[in-house]
């Protein structure tokens, strides 16, 4: 019996092969299903449910090269396992499938041990890169995850265009210091797992979070459109969120939390910094430096959300906002003329 | 050349069953058949690709059950082109009811 279960597809179209093969794969312990033409096994791969497929290259109506390249080209079945079987008689059609993404190649007749011996491989290949992509994702957003994997990691940035969003738990020390350790973290895992869904569904990425103090960009590492009207979105989103929260809160006899979120927008300087083995994608520059600002400002003021003058020229008219007048940010020669919602 | 290599089919027994054995035998006679008739039929219509695939798959089940000489002549087939006249046809013909012929004894052992 293999050390994973797994379900396969056999896309065949000559009957006795077909067969044959699906044979082979149950007598090895898998389960398994079949496709007689390259058009179904695509459908077929599309329902998720197969860990790998076992393409046969001359297929009716869409042949292997069709399939594997729709493959390549598909989000969701770029990372299927793809072993090859084929009668082929040429050394230029296997290097053409390999150049296309399949795993593997076996030529038929497929040799039991040989097909036993090459699913396997390939399965543990696809658990090892899923368990690889699941801890990127857990210490990284899936845009960074996804960007490094893309582009490989370096350090070094590159000027962005876009919104830096800070967010904090108002008075969290005092908060934390009346409560026991267990329920400040419960608080925290709950505050951040809201704010993270509101600014991920804008199109932002949450890329820092030091105690109670939440980062996020709009903008990179994917460009996005209008990330200032985005951002805005995202931190009434979270303020909404919070009233939800406070409202359960409420209903266990414990006290209301408040949010104060800075907003600023402009060019940033993106890209992973600190040393090769340990890093981070960050976003420096003076928007991010007046949005930290702004959040602090929030509490003086008494309003949930500040931003910027760039960010209110980029939303005004359909995000109403007052105007605060001027304020000397630290770190800032000239005053910053300050928004509020 | 042999008409079937024992080996071969004593292999596909021992991993995929006899019984299975026996069941993909008769599928093939069933399949067989209908590849060997398109082979005609496209070679009667001068359509290269088709001859070339009914060819191919007939070479593949011979494989499959260690009908060398079967495979060996739809291999020539599949590579060869369309062929001038349609005695390699017939002599494809004659090899495929050998086989078959040799297969069942050997299924029946």
């Amino acid at each position: 019996m293999p050390d994973f279960p797994a379900r396969l597809l056999v896309a065949e179209d000559n009957r006795v092969n077909r067969l044959l093969l699906m044979r082979s794969v149950e007598l090895l312990g898998y389960s398994v299903d079949s496709a007689d033409n390259g058009r179904a096994a695509l459908e077929r791969l599309k329902s998720g449910e197969f860990d790998l497929v076992l393409l046969d290259m001359e297929m009716p109506e869409l042949d292997g090269f069709e399939v594997l390249q729709r493959m390549l080209a598909d989000r969701d079945l770029r990372d299927i396992p793809v072993i090859v079987t084929s009668a082929l008689e040429g050394l230029a059609e296997v290097v053409r499938c390999i150049e296309l993404g399949a795993d593997d190649f076996l030529r038929k007749p497929v040799n039991a041990s040989l097909l036993k011996a090459r699913i396997a491989s390939s399965l543990e290949k696809k658990r090892l890169r899923d368990q690889h992509r699941e801890l990127a994702r857990r210490f990284a957003t899936e845009e960074v995850a996804q960007d490094v994997e893309q582009s490989g990691f370096a350090l070094g940035g590159r000027h962005v265009h876009g919104a830096a969003m800070f967010s904090d738990i108002r008075g969290f020390t005092t908060l934390a210091e009346s409560q026991p350790p267990q329920e400040t973290i419960e608080l925290l895992n709950s505050y951040y797992t809201l704010m993270f869904d509101a600014i991920t569904a804008q199109g932002g990425v949450v890329n820092q979070m030091v105690g109670d103090g939440l980062m996020a960009i709009f903008g990179a590492p994917l460009p996005l459109e209008e990330p200032s009207l985005r951002a805005v979105r995202a931190a009434l989103d979270m303020q909404e969120m919070i009233r939800g929260f406070n409202e359960d809160r409420q209903a266990q006899n414990k006290p209301p939390v408040q949010i104060g979120v800075g907003i600023a927008t402009g060019e940033m300087i993106a890209g992973y910094t600190g040393t090769n083995r340990r890093a981070t994608y960050t976003c420096v520059g003076d928007a991010v430096n007046v949005a930290a600002r702004l959040e602090n400002h929030t509490k003086a003021i008494g309003r949930g959300i500040a931003v910027d003058a760039a960010t209110h020229a980029a939303v005004r008219g359909r995000i109403p906002l007052e105007r605060m007048g001027s304020v000397a940010l630290k770190g800032k020669s000239a005053p910053t003329e300050v928004y509020a919602i | 050349m042999k008409t079937i290599d024992e080996n071969v089919f004593r292999e596909l027994q021992e991993s995929a069953g006899a019984d299975f054995v026996q069941e993909l035998l008769a599928t093939f006679v069933e399949e067989a058949p209908l590849a060997l008739s398109e082979l005609r039929r496209s070679w009667e219509a001068g359509r290269a690709a088709e001859f070339r695939r009914a060819a191919h798959s007939l070479k593949s089940n011979a494989l499959a059950f260690g009908a060398e000489e079967l495979a060996s002549r739809a291999r020539d087939l599949e590579t060869g082109g369309l062929p001038g006249d349609g005695a390699a046809l017939e002599e494809l013909q004659a090899a495929y009811e050998s086989a078959v012929a040799a297969l069942k004894e050997l299924a029946r052992a």
